[in-house]
């Protein structure tokens, strides 16, 4: 038994294949779905997404930031529909270097400023799924 | 003089020709960016039937219905227009078509009574408006080849933005509807509010239950606006490709003309040319029989003959 899953953005599908596992976070918290799990549709926030494709040891597998989105699961089908998503591969390690930067200098001058936090956690996701060290 | 005439059409049939390659080039052009194109749309295609499909199980599952997106206005005093066109010409009707049809449905508004908002889309749309001295409420440019998501949502968000604040109570979309190669349709439907896909599910098939997280109607809340892009962006992709099949098709009837034409003209030249040729030969032997009446005696027939022979191996 393994998952159907499709990585959908408005232009293509970015990844489809079946899958063990699949993590992402709804706007409510962090979420795991396995086979076997009931019908559910959530809203997602902006965060990294991890596809354990069947055949993958604990370690590999596929990253994506998504942010934004929604996930459907329904039969072991799961679809994740996000308008902003990009596979670890395709993320732009310096620009989300300086997009981190530059947003954290405008949080520097205004703490409730939303596009630069949207920003900052855009960058956060990018830079976490490279591994990098940034503080939360 | 006739010599002249036959330069001048020499001329001519050059200029065509340059022209015909360039046509034919543009002809290609277009018909390798159909291809594409066509791909574009199928790959935009599972984004939008999910996200449809999403929101008629959220509709089951008893989200709320009154996001001021679905809402539908008692009164309609004002319409938005987007307006998807080209930012070239050189496409046959494939512009003058979805503006004129704009035109007279705006025409029809204010007979009615109501005003309009013009949201435009490609360089062609806003000359037109803007030499009828439209109102143009807002425009978006130079994308019109090859839309990406990130323009169908530029423009969505304005939309958007007068439904939700109610200074328009409905909203149309004019784009050109690709139904094959060699069929495009202008298209002036309903944009907002929103049509909420049917509830209805297949004989036999039970519902699912699905859990929700956060909340239908939050969830819902979030969904709508992307649908509308996903809705404007899947229009934007269809209007690029009737964009590219109109370019072709104007492209190949420019080249077949030019052809003709080539044809037509090279006829007339070398007529020219004969004519002229004619001419020359009767002036040559009107010259030399006037010669030879007034000197019959001392000129022979043989160097009549020769002086004629001489002048035509000149003109050959």
């Amino acid at each position: 038994m393994a998952l159907k899953v499709e990585l959908v953005s408005p232009e293509k599908v970015l990844w489809s294949g079946e899958a063990t596992q699949v993590v992402g976070r709804t706007l409510d918290g962090d979420i795991a779905f396995l086979p076997g799990h009931a019908p559910f549709i959530g809203a997602l926030d902006i965060a990294a997404l991890r596809i354990w494709p069947v055949g993958h040891d604990e370690h590999s597998g596929v990253k994506a930031a998504v942010h934004g989105g929604f996930v459907e699961v329904s039969d072991d089908v799961v679809t994740i529909l996000s308008d902003v998503a990009e596979l670890a591969e395709d993320i732009d390690l310096e620009r989300a270097k300086s997009a981190y930067e530059r947003a954290g200098e405008i949080l520097a001058t205004n703490h409730a400023d939303a596009e630069a936090l949207a920003a900052l956690k855009r960058a956060q996701t990018r830079l976490g799924i490279l591994d990098y060290a940034y503080a939360p | 003089m006739a010599g002249g005439q036959e330069r001048i059409l020499r001329r001519r049939i050059k200029s065509i020709e340059a022209t015909k390659k360039i046509t034919r080039a543009m002809e290609l052009i277009a018909a390798s960016r159909i291809v594409k194109a066509q791909a574009r749309v199928a790959a935009a295609k599972p984004y939008s039937e999910k996200v449809t499909s999403v929101i008629s199980h959220l509709a089951a599952g008893g989200a709320g219905l009154d996001h001021p997106l679905l809402r539908r206005p008692e009164e309609v005093s004002t319409v938005a227009y987007v307006v998807v066109a080209a930012d070239r010409g050189l496409c046959g009707g494939y512009n003058t078509n979805v503006l004129r049809s704009v035109e007279r449905a705006i025409a029809a508004d204010r007979q009615a009574g109501r005003d309009y908002r013009l949201l435009l889309s490609g360089k062609k749309a806003r000359s037109y408006f803007a030499f009828r001295d439209f109102d143009i409420h807002a425009d978006f440019q130079g994308y019109s080849d090859q839309p990406a998501y990130e323009d169908a949502r530029r423009l969505a968000r304005v939309a958007t933005d007068l439904y939700e604040k109610g200074e328009v109570q409905e909203v149309r979309l004019a784009y050109t509807r690709f139904i094959s190669m060699g069929v495009q349709e202008v298209e002036v439907a309903q944009f907002m509010p929103l049509e909420t896909p049917e509830t209805a599910h297949e004989e036999g098939e039970v519902p699912a239950l699905y859990e929700f997280e956060p909340n239908p109607t939050v969830i819902l809340e979030h969904l709508l606006p992307r649908y509308a892009d996903a809705r404007l962006f899947a229009a934007m992709l269809e209007a690029s490709a009737s964009e590219h099949a109109a370019r072709q098709r104007a492209m190949k009837a420019a080249t077949d003309n030019a052809e003709e034409l080539k044809t037509t003209l090279s006829r007339i030249m070398n007529r020219a040319r004969q004519d002229a040729i004619t001419t020359e030969i009767m002036e040559i032997v009107g010259g030399s029989e006037a010669l030879s009446h007034d000197q019959h005696d001392l000129v022979s027939d043989d160097l009549l003959a020769d002086t004629i022979e001489g002048h035509l191996v000149e003109l050959f």
